[in-house]
């Protein structure tokens, strides 16, 4: 089962972690998603929430707005995918991400196109 | 009520729970209609002993409740002559059991024979025997094994509805099968303490430990001539024993071979060590025994200032020809590393180096990485123990490992 794994980050509770260790963390950990297999694929970062653009297209009419998309203190903040047997491992893999002890890691597994 | 009190209390409900449940669900394999009645059955009594007084026998009491809640239940889905053939037996049964209080027939060890029955989906067999024998709710079992409650719940109640839809038996195998089907029980109830014995100061961890002791008690007091359930019994308390010994005071990962000897808890070590002993009278058969037996000659130590690697060696090669195990090999490299250095040990794992399962499996490159450290091979090392970081999901064991990589880079 494929499932995308979205990081949503405290930023206050980022900017206090050890940044060494951190980032040193999230070498090992990409690495580690890299070497897991096909299906894998490590993680982006994605810039602050508040520097997002925000577009609505409604009846002729498009609104630009800036960001962020929910004024919420956890952000979303970067991605990535797993392909793993179920809920337990997927659990494990949320565990492993540095990230997990900042923020929180949402598991949604992916709609298969070719489900009936 | 303090904590030991109210912990005695609990373990006496628990063992009349398991064994009211076992004994209405065994004649209608009706796991989940077995657990409404006695669900009805404890409700009543709440109510009913503040204000009467507790009876005499409560196990007898509250079956009656629950058996007649149970035939309510077969009433009203069904009138045929056969459901009434069917009611008139357990009315006769129960009567049979409320006469003669003390034997309630105990039917836990046929219960958690249904429960890890080749039917049930393997990944189950542990939680399912959690609720049924000890009561443990969907979620209480979800948070010790790290899934969702919902998900948990639809779970157990698919697999009880197999246990019905598949008229799997409620009774204990004959002796050419009891082996096999007694390994899928043990393998539940290690499961269950394994999930307990990983995840380190997590309550609900701690507790499933505990709770698959207490299984593991239950199956040798039941089967008191199975070797295997003795070696497992004996293997959780060698493991039981180290609990506090795996982190220092500052809660930093301790590796086993640096542990200090003074906090393994000697009586622990002590029961595993008799029990082992029982279980080897007959020679080593299984699995359970030989894992035991390696735990054993680990905790020499004590006595001997060393372990006895020489011996751990054998028994993985034991161990190895039973399971085929790469788990086994990996942790016989371990071993080796003692007795014949790092090269050798690297060498023999040389057969799984390619296997897929060991890409993801954080102890595969922690021990590698160490093994490389040792040989002098630092940049394979170093690779390894970046995957194994990676890899980690406890904190101690992280940082355990960093510290590791960076004197190898110091050094």
């Amino acid at each position: 089962m494929r499932y995308m794994m979205i990081i949503h980050h405290d930023d206050e509770a980022m900017a206090k972690a050890p940044q060494k260790e951190l980032w040193a963390e999230y070498a090992a950990f990409n690495q580690a998603l890299n070497k897991a297999g096909e299906g894998f694929s490590g993680g982006l970062r994605l810039s602050p929430g508040k520097q997002g653009t925000i577009v609505r297209s409604r009846a002729g009419k498009t609104d630009v707005l800036d960001g962020p998309y929910a004024d919420t203190r956890e952000q979303l903040a970067g991605y990535f995918f797993i392909d793993v047997d179920g809920i337990e491992q997927a659990v494990e893999w949320a565990n492993r991400c540095p990230s997990s002890k900042y923020g929180a890691i949402e598991i949604r597994p992916i709609v298969e196109q070719n489900a009936p | 009520m303090t904590e030991a009190a109210r912990r005695a209390a609990e373990r006496v409900a628990r063992d009349s729970y398991g064994r009211l449940l076992a004994f209405l669900a065994a004649r209608t394999r009706d796991v989940a209609g077995a657990e409404d009645a006695l669900a009805e059955a404890f409700a009543s009594a709440l109510k009913s002993w503040p204000e009467q007084g507790v009876p005499a026998n409560p196990d007898a009491w509250l079956l009656t409740v629950a058996r007649r809640r149970q035939t309510d239940a077969i009433r009203r889905r069904q009138t045929s002559k056969a459901g009434e053939a069917h009611i008139q037996l357990m009315t006769e049964e129960l009567e049979a059991a409320g006469t003669q209080p003390d034997a309630i027939p105990d039917r836990r060890l046929a219960l958690m024979f249904a429960c890890a029955h080749p039917d049930i989906e393997a990944g189950m067999r542990a939680p399912l025997i959690l609720q049924t024998i000890l009561g443990l709710t969907a979620i209480d079992i979800a948070a010790a094994f790290l899934i969702p409650p919902a998900t948990m719940g639809q779970r157990l109640v698919r697999a009880k509805a197999r246990i019905k839809d598949a008229a799997i038996p409620f009774d204990i195998p004959e002796r050419e099968d009891l082996a096999d089907r007694l390994h899928a029980v043990l393998d539940a109830i290690y499961a269950a303490y394994a999930k307990g014995w990983t995840e380190i100061g997590d309550a609900a961890a701690e507790r499933l430990a505990d709770e698959a002791i207490w299984l593991g008690r239950l199956v040798v007091s039941l089967l008191p001539d199975e070797p295997e359930a003795k070696g497992m019994l004996a293997l959780m308390l060698y493991a039981e024993a180290r609990r506090t010994a795996r982190r220092d005071s500052d809660g930093a990962y301790v590796p086993l071979e640096a542990q200090d000897i003074n906090l393994w808890d000697e009586e622990q070590i002590m029961a595993a060590e008799a029990l082992l002993r029982e279980a080897n009278a007959g020679g080593p058969t299984g699995r359970y025994q030989i894992e035991a037996a390696i735990q054993s000659a680990h905790v020499a130590r004590r006595v001997t200032g060393r372990p006895n690697w020489d011996s751990v060696v054998a028994l993985y090669d034991v161990l190895l020809g039973l399971t085929h195990s790469p788990v086994a090999l990996l942790n016989r490299a371990a071993a080796l590393a003692e007795t014949e250095g790092p090269d050798a040990a690297l060498a023999s794992l040389e057969p799984i180096a390619g296997d897929r399962r060991m890409a993801g499996y954080q102890p595969w490159w922690a021990t590698r990485g160490h093994l490389c450290a040792r040989a002098g091979r630092k940049e394979e090392a170093f690779e390894a123990l970046t995957l194994a970081i990676g890899l980690s999901t406890d904190e101690a064991v992280r940082h355990y490992l960093i510290a590791q990589r960076t004197k190898l880079q110091d050094g």
